[in-house]
């Protein structure tokens, strides 16, 4: 199959640095991967274009790229599966990190975040002679979050990093609720408070990309919403996020549908006065490009509230 | 150029016999630091799937029954004074990862549970799903960091360092992020940088697996033993050569030739699918030779074993059986074929993994230590059982991390001069200003490992062993030639390419050189102009120490036995 590898390259020996979009042409086989692609292209046709690649078999995390403008791991991505009609695949580096030299990222921040966290078991005491007793179900859930392998792949495609430097990242949350989710850990609360501060677990905007991109199957976001649902049960002090998720829930449970004003004003409180008046310039956006819906921005309970309540019931009791 | 502080334990390697040294030394006091040429949880350990075996006395198991095992499978070559260590203090070591965090698979009463591996009666190989390097090698990291123990990332070592004595001193080495180099002195060096598959070619290592650390302690003087002893393992898929883990079998996986038979029954009608690697491998490609194979494969049926049980307990290759080879495992059988998979031979070491020996019956390099896949202790012998290596690592791995945190306290800050630092770099520059045409370092490998893969594998004879011999001699003097076209210094894989490719030829050498020199068939090493195992003359193992320009220099150690006298080995 013909292919061709549009490559984002960077240069940083050139003066000045010097980044540029070089294709390579190459024949590929229906089985082959846009890694081997790639090491073709290093073997046969020039041996400086660099990346990083070892196991072949998306285990050692190492080929992180972006393919086609989304991030994934090259040695998982068959061509077949990513390269349109006329055989052209767009190759760069990840995103959300600097780059050192061509599809060759800068993995350090990437490190300095995941110590952030704490990350390695803190037991309680001293520890037993024999191995902690677990239940097979908790272990069984953990190793679905330890099989992250730390490629980088959901960090380079997080929009919020893109727009935040400070938080704390997708593999960074997974890796948290990792320890928080085990019973053999001591330090929950301590992890948790650590995670309710500003860049933290509240900082996620569920936009679902990093569960799209996970090559892995760790589904990063669903896991920093589950570590929210663990900080709200073990009273972690309100932030914004816990009191939006309440604020909203609240909303929805009594009229029905939801009260934009109500949920800005509940969630920041009188208290926050500023941050208030400063959504008003977005409210008139809203409504002069007709977002605001045509009942007006305040309301009544929908008709038939009291199905919505029935629901909200039955989920009570089932949990 | 710069030199490093100096450090009491310097460890080349972050896989899981290096992080081990590491934490262990740390644990002693001393001034550890790490050197790994990929980040740590790249390391090739991630790449187990299947487990890691121990007795747990206090489960009714017996260390005896886990150390005969192993002696067995090694087909009488691994001394058995290791091997009691190795059975012996399993049970701690497992314990110890669990207590660190491994999310080991547990039974219903909450405690560690097992699954059963080839070569052996009972189930004692503990697992985390099928990706239990990985869970192993990510734990030993969380420790490294909570301990803050200094890792030199990306950091590629090109030589050892001696002093005026002969003594281990430190090493070079070049950051590949700025290609600058630097000099590490340190009272002990250990070496535990992994295999050498790429040697092979296919082979189910990752790509990073070329032998550096043999090479490098081989050229500074420590000898290579047992270096025919290559292992093949059964289930490998075509193409890549990417590993199928024995737990499928383990789990109760079938084998099968073109007529849908279960043919190991012919081979080993009592442990079957599950006999020792070497004997299922040949299986296989006798079968395969013999026209009862398909496309050179023979397949491997999971299909009764259900579709919830293969995605629960065996996911990972699952998927890889998915999107490597485009099969659901629930439906269809895969097909397979030996491929090399592990080196049993390396680095002579002692139990406490000194390249030395302080009796000096034999000659080594003092102040060096190894563990992991680039020793040899000798525990494997002449065939390694699965889940054994893994176990390897930790338990060698902290022992060596121990002896030389002790033996660094005997000794004086060792002086060293630059000047190697100058040749490594001169050789750089040498290779970097050779303008082309010339030959490129990923040609020569894939010479250098069909050629290996064709005379040095399952089944081997002398004509075919001094082709490969006189293959692997052409290819050392053409690697002068080979022209590199990147001439940064940033990230300069192909440079990269070239070095390991120089070590990889090394290695292959002792390979050959080895087994040349074995005029008989055990375990691995199979002559089929030797058919036989011949204890009377090669109970023993094969050292060679490397010569310039001059072929290996052999010697021979004997088998060290205690309680188990060879026996005829049946499955
Ligand atoms: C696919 C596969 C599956 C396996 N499954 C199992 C199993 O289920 N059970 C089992 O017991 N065993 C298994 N094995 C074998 C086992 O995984 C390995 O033997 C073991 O993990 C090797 O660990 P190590 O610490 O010695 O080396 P590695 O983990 O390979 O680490 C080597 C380290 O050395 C560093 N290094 C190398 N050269 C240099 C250099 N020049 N400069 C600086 N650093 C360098 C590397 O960066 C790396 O950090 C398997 C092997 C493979 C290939
Ligand atoms: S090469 Fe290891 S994850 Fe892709």
């Amino acid at each position: 199959m013909k292919t061709t590898l549009r490559v984002r390259r960077f240069d940083p020996e050139a003066d000045p640095p010097m980044g540029y979009v070089q294709e390579y042409r190459l024949e590929t086989e229906p089985s082959e991967t846009v890694l081997d692609g790639l090491i073709k292209v290093r073997e046969t046709l020039d041996d400086s274009l660099a990346l990083r690649c070892s196991c072949r078999g998306a285990i050692c995390g190492s080929c992180g790229m972006r393919i086609n403008g989304h991030a994934a791991l090259a040695c998982k991505t068959k061509v077949i599966s990513v390269a349109p009609a006329d055989g052209t695949i767009e190759v760069e580096p990840m995103h959300n990190m600097p780059v050192i030299k061509d599809l060759v990222t800068d993995m350090a921040p990437f490190w300095s975040k995941i110590r952030q966290i704490q990350p390695w078991l803190q037991p309680p005491g001293t520890a037993p002679k024999a191995e902690y007793t677990a239940s097979p179900e908790a272990m069984t859930h953990l190793s679905g979050v330890m099989s992250c392998i730390m490629c980088g792949v959901c960090v380079s495609d997080c929009t919020v990093l893109e727009v935040d430097k400070t938080f704390v990242g997708p593999a960074a949350l997974a890796k948290a609720y990792r320890f928080v989710a085990d019973p053999r850990d001591a330090a929950t609360l301590r992890r948790l408070n650590a995670l309710n501060q500003p860049g933290g677990m509240w900082d996620c905007t569920r936009c679902m990309e990093c569960i799209q991109v996970c090559p892995k199957g760790v589904a990063p976001m669903d896991r920093i919403m589950a570590l929210r649902a663990n900080g709200m049960a073990a009273k972690v002090p309100s932030t914004c996020g816990s009191r939006h998720a309440e604020v909203f829930t609240d909303i929805i449970k009594h009229k029905g549908i939801l009260d934009e004003p109500m949920l800005a004003v509940r969630t920041f409180g009188l208290k926050h006065v500023g941050r208030l008046l400063g959504m008003v310039p977005m409210v008139l956006q809203s409504v002069f490009k007709g977002k605001v819906p045509k009942s007006g921005p305040l309301h009544r309970p929908i008709p038939g509230i009291h199905h919505i309540q029935r629901l909200f019931k039955r989920m009570r009791v089932k949990s | 150029m710069t030199t490093s502080p100096l450090y009491d334990v310097l460890i080349v390697g972050a896989g899981l016999a290096g992080m081990r040294a590491a934490i262990s030394a740390y644990e002693q006091g001393a001034k550890v630091a790490v050197l790994t040429k990929v980040h740590p949880v790249r390391s090739h350990s991630n790449a187990a799937q299947g487990g890691i075996n121990a007795a747990l006395t206090d489960r009714g198991d017996k260390w005896e029954d886990h150390a005969f095992e192993t002696v067995k499978g090694s087909d009488y070559l691994g001394d058995q004074d290791a091997i009691e260590v190795l059975a012996r203090e399993a049970g701690k070591d497992i314990i110890t990862l669990e207590h660190m965090g491994v999310i080991f698979n547990r039974n219903e009463e909450g405690l560690l549970g097992t699954r059963r591996f080839g070569g052996q009666k009972r189930a004692r190989t503990f697992f985390v799903s099928d990706f239990t390097g990985q869970a192993l090698l990510h734990v030993l990291y969380e420790q490294i960091m909570q301990a803050k123990i200094p890792v030199y990332e990306e950091w590629f070592v090109t030589s050892l360092l001696k002093n005026d004595q002969g003594h281990c001193s430190g090493l070079v080495a070049f950051e590949i992020r700025s290609g600058k180099f630097s000099l590490f002195r340190a009272k002990t060096v250990i070496m535990a940088s992994g295999g050498l598959g790429r040697v092979y070619e296919p082979s189910t290592n990752a790509l990073i697996c070329t032998g550096d650390g043999m090479a490098l302690a081989y050229r500074a003087g420590a000898p290579l033993m047992d270096m025919e002893m290559v292992q093949y393992h059964p289930t490998t898929l075509k193409g890549k050569g990417l590993l199928i883990t024995e737990a499928a079998r383990g789990e109760g996986a079938y084998l099968l030739n073109k007529q849908g038979e279960r043919f190991m029954e012919r081979y080993a009608p009592t442990m079957l699918e599950l006999a020792s690697r070497d004997v299922v491998s040949r299986a296989e490609q006798i079968e395969i030779n013999e026209g009862r194979g398909i496309n050179g494969c023979v397949l491997l049926d999971c299909r009764h074993l259900g579709r919830s049980f293969i995605q629960e307990r065996l996911g990972q290759i699952y998927a890889e059986a998915k999107t490597f080879a485009n099969i659901d495992l629930a439906e269809e059988p895969l097909p397979i074929r030996p491929g090399m998979h592990y080196q049993m031979g390396g680095i002579k070491t002692d139990t406490e993994g000194r390249c030395w020996d302080p009796q000096g019956h034999w000659k080594g390099l003092p102040g060096l230590l190894a563990a992991g896949e680039t020793a040899c202790v000798s525990l494997h012998g002449a065939n390694r059982l699965g889940a054994n290596s893994l176990l390897d690592t930790v338990v060698f791995g902290r022992r060596a991390g121990q002896c030389a945190a002790e033996y660094a306290k005997t000794i004086p800050a060792p002086v060293i001069s630059d000047s190697a630092v100058q040749a490594d770099r001169q050789l750089i520059e040498t290779l970097l200003a050779r303008q082309g045409p010339g030959e490129r370092a990923a040609a020569l490998r894939l010479e250098m490992g069909t050629t290996m893969n064709r005379y040095v594998s399952v089944f081997r004879e002398e004509d075919g062993l001094e082709t490969a011999r006189q293959h692997i001699q052409s290819l050392k003097a053409r690697w002068s030639g080979i022209a590199i076209q990147d001439k940064g210094h940033v990230f300069n894989t192909g440079m990269i390419a070239t070095l390991e490719l120089g070590f990889m030829l090394d290695c292959a050498e002792a390979i050959i050189a080895g087994a040349i020199t074995r005029t008989e068939s055990r375990g691995a090493h199979f002559r089929t102009d030797y058919l036989d195992r011949d204890d009377e003359d090669w109970l023993k193992h094969i050292l060679l120490y490397h010569q310039a320009d001059a072929e290996p220099d052999i010697h021979y150690l004997p088998v060290r036995i205690t309680q188990w006298q060879p026996q005829v080995r049946i499955y």
